[in-house]
């Protein structure tokens, strides 16, 4: 429990709107919210909960296209929605800061970093820019950054995201502000990357004792960092607690409905033990280049009828690449891919029809993987059409039991477009659109890496059924080590497109692992609230660099 | 640096190529042009036997294949023939009136290039307000106004009228450079009427367009004023799209001009051309033409590398 403190915000009845279908839409549904002092507290929620636009109205700020229509923002003694834009401003990267989910987006790409940093306290005149440069390269050190004294001259783009978000950081930090708010600031990392930057924002919070509120979908996460936790559902709160009361005792069924979501397992499934069984898919030895850039190193590894393997690692490790060379997308330097034990002709464009109708694919951001002008019967039908040779009456068939399959109604969705759909509904139609062919291969690019947890459940359950139906073999590239062991037979780890380590689930998640799957492993955080200081004990300076030094 | 100096040689390849194709079609769309040149030349009253002769003469009885392979070699050269009219050379003919036009382009560029960014830049930071829509208004006006109605529009007001500017640009070779303004203020100030409003509104739109980025809302976040939010974090991501169209317009100042200098009797290329083409003077036509694409392929060829010169990515890369 938080010592009683100083109150510096208190946020009651915040009612916010939005303006959609040319109306205004209440979003935001009367909030109350307390923070004192150098407290941090956790807002988490799915997407649509109002976790961002309550952030952002903390610092009086509303986004084009939203209102605060309600309710009172006190902030150490001063009513934000009162207050005029201009005094308003001036507490905005002074008093109150605020970390974007992507750094990559959110820095400027024509500027240095450091111009960025210095910009707030230079017009604030809080330091000159020689100044504001020193200070910005000694927050640099201790968010651990390398080169601090260097890395701020780069430009955005030659840094590294994890890198970015550690400087975004900084750049919060640079007026020494009260309160931080922190929009999701590690959900675009990868796992053994957000380590070192929820290490870094938890140190330096707490060495300057900033306030903060923490906006996270990852429950996980939001233990490692939060004195107190508040869930939000549709812009109402569901319940707040302390969070170690709130991870023991979930009063709310819906807060226990997301502590339950990561429970789902399906039985393991191992390989047929017949000698001469053939991998629907047999990846051989390839290598892969864009240009003169070697990017697949030897990649082997057979996917058989019926099972899930899943392909893990960090972004840039090769698992996208490794898909592209399946697909025929991009062909392989060396090596071949074999289907049924046949070779396949390297290029897409050689592969016979029934080549291309047997391998689908299922893609990450169903947003830009559909497109938006086209009906739905029309996406799920061209597939059934072209590889199918459908035609009126039976394309209609066939499309209402694909859509049937993925449970959604044939007469309300049939001649929908994409935009009307929500996230989960637009991914149902990636997977009918994949299934239309027919296929016996699928690869799952991701597939829920973009979704709310309750709904990524869903989809799993989804492909579960389906692979069990139509005895599919699924590549799910992922990593999020959560759905691999959930949904995976076999899991294939990679790293700077070598493949590190493969075999059956059960024998990767035992020890002994691969350093590299160890690394990724325990890097994925846990509900305990002493999970990342623990962890940062035990590996010491090796994993993260320097090991914190308060 | 390398890699920039290998995309311009590279531009600088495609546009040679596009000059060549250019002049291919430059030539024979000429030749397809009905009636016999040397009868044109000539007159009705000519004999055919001194139709023959100028036949000849002028190389026409070759195969217009070949004859293009003449006229490329000599435009490679700077030689593009004799005019058929007077039968001066086409080079000596047209360099001092496409100085003169350089000129007029120039003028109206000074002031029309900063005066349209400065605008856009102002009405996005006052986008919806009365004073963007007034703009707005006033610009599309004068952009559909056609350009000689908007010469003498300037030259019943500020020449006939007020008596501040002449309303004839005639030049001699005596007078000094304030003259020389003061006589082409108006045509210059037709040009920048008509193509402010392409470039203003250009500059708007591509600054509006980037203040919904993350990094724009950040910068707002960090308190930064508006005008500050535009200045410095928007427009240095919107040169792209406005380098473009002020590279259109600057070759429209120089290719586009003939009904203006046609008002204000200004003697550059664009009276030449209009001149040559009434007398059938085909090599002044052909290489006014040519100048003309080659002016464009150069402009839009700066554009390109002034897009990529401010793009941070590719001027510092990784």
């Amino acid at each position: 429990m938080v010592p009683k403190r100083d109150v510096l915000l208190r946020i009651s009845d915040l009612r916010i709107e939005g303006y959609s279908d040319e109306k205004w839409v209440e979003i935001v549904r009367g909030v109350d919210l307390t923070l004192h002092k150098g407290e941090v507290l956790g807002l988490i929620g799915e997407s649509g909960a109002g976790k961002s636009t309550i952030g952002l109205a903390a610092m009086g700020f509303a986004r084009d296209g939203c209102r605060i229509s309600g309710g009172s923002i006190e902030f150490d003694g001063m009513e934000l929605t009162t207050t005029p834009e201009s005094d308003l401003r001036a507490l905005r990267g002074s008093r109150i800061a605020y970390v974007a989910q992507s750094a990559a987006a959110s820095f400027n790409p024509a500027h240095r970093i450091i111009d960025q940093h210095t910009e707030a306290p230079i017009q604030y005149r809080i330091q000159k820019r020689v100044e504001a440069q020193e200070d910005a390269m000694q927050l640099y050190e201790r968010l651990r950054l390398p080169n601090p004294g260097e890395i701020g001259f780069r430009y955005p783009h030659q840094v590294s995201g994890g890198q970015l978000q550690r400087a975004m950081t900084a750049m919060a930090m640079a007026c020494r502000p009260d309160l931080i708010i922190f929009d999701e600031p590690t959900t675009a990392l990868d796992v053994t990357t957000q380590i070192e930057v929820l290490a870094a924002i938890r140190d330096i919070v707490d060495q300057f004792n900033t306030a903060a509120i923490y906006i996270t979908h990852d429950l996980a996460v939001v233990a490692q960092m939060a004195d107190t936790i508040k869930v939000l559902l549709k812009g109402e709160e569901v319940e707040e607690a302390p969070t170690e009361e709130m991870l023991d005792s979930p009063k709310e069924d819906y807060t226990k409905s997301l502590w339950a979501v990561r429970s789902f397992q399906r039985p393991q499934k191992h390989r047929p033990k017949e000698a001469d069984a053939i991998p629907i898919v047999s990846v051989q030895g390839i290598d892969a280049a864009y240009g003169k850039t070697k990017v697949l190193d030897d990649v082997s590894f057979d996917i058989y009828p019926g099972m899930t393997v899943a392909v893990v690692g960090e972004s840039g490790s090769g698992k996208s690449t490794t898909a592209r060379c399946i697909t025929g997308l991009l062909p392989p330097t060396k090596g071949q891919i074999l289907f049924k034990g046949e070779p396949l002709p390297p290029r897409y464009q050689d592969r016979s029809k029934d080549q291309l109708r047997q391998a689908q694919m299922i893609y990450q951001m169903a947003d830009t993987a559909l497109n938006p002008k086209i009906r739905i019967s029309e996406i799920i039908g061209r597939p059934a059409q072209f590889y199918g040779g459908l035609h009126g009456a039976k394309l209609k068939n066939r499309v209402d039991e694909l859509l049937d399959l993925i449970e959604l109604e044939p007469s309300k969705f049939y001649n929908r477009y994409p935009p009307e759909l929500s996230g989960g509904q637009k991914q149902r139609v990636g997977i009918a659109r994949a299934l239309a062919a027919d296929p016996s291969f699928i690869i799952c690019d991701e597939v829920t890496s973009a979704l709310d947890q309750l709904v990524a459940e869903g989809i799993l359950k989804l492909l579960d059924r389906l692979q069990q139906e139509f005895n599919l073999a699924y590549m799910f590239i992922t990593h999020d080590l959560a759905t691999v062991r959930s949904i995976a037979d076999e899991v294939v780890v990679m790293q700077r497109g070598k493949v590190v380590e493969q075999g059956p689930k059960d024998e990767m998640f035992t020890p002994p692992h691969h350093p590299y799957t160890d690394l990724l492993l325990s890097s994925v955080p846990e509900m305990d609230p002493n999970w990342l200081t623990t962890l940062l004990e035990e590996r010491g300076t090796d994993a993260i660099g320097e090991a914190a030094d308060v | 640096m390398g890699d920039i100096l290998q995309l311009v040689l590279k531009r600088l390849g495609l546009g040679a190529i596009t000059l060549l194709v250019v002049s291919i079609l430059i030539f024979f769309a000429v030749e397809l042009l009905p009636g016999d040149i040397a009868q044109a030349v000539l007159g009705q009253g000519a004999t055919p036997e001194t139709v023959a002769a100028l036949r000849e003469k002028l190389g026409l009885d070759q195969p217009a294949v070949i004859r293009y392979f003449h006229w490329l070699a000599g435009a490679l050269t700077g030689d593009f023939g004799v005019s058929l009219v007077s039968g001066e050379r086409v080079s000596a003919a047209i360099s001092d009136r496409f100085v003169n036009t350089l000129f007029l382009a120039t003028y109206a560029a000074v002031i029309a290039v900063p005066v349209s960014i400065v605008l856009g830049v102002i009405v996005a930071l006052l986008r919806n307000t009365l004073f963007d829509r007034v703009a707005n208004v006033l610009t599309l006006t004068s952009i559909s106004s056609p350009e000689f109605f908007l010469g003498y529009i300037l030259i019943l007001y500020l020449a006939v009228k007020s008596n501040y500017f002449p309303a004839i640009a005639s030049l001699s070779a005596d007078m000094s450079f304030g003259d020389l303004l003061h006589r082409t203020f108006l045509p210059a100030l037709t040009l920048v009427l008509v193509v402010t409003a392409h470039m203003m509104r250009m500059t708007r739109a591509a600054i509006i367009n980037l203040l919904a980025s993350p990094y724009i809302e950040m910068a707002r976040l960090k308190g930064v004023p508006p005008w500050k939010v535009i200045v410095k974090h928007a427009l240095p991501n919107a040169w792209a799209p406005i380098i473009n169209v002020v590279a259109l317009n600057l070759a429209y100042l120089i290719t586009g001009v003939v009904l203006v200098e046609v008002v204000f009797v200004y003697p550059g290329v664009g009276q030449l051309l209009v001149d040559a083409v009434a007398k059938r003077d085909f090599p002044i036509v052909q290489a006014c033409c040519l100048i003309f694409a080659a002016t464009f392929i150069l402009l839009n060829l700066a554009a390109d590398v002034g897009a990529i010169l401010t793009n941070p990515r590719l001027r510092h890369p990784k």
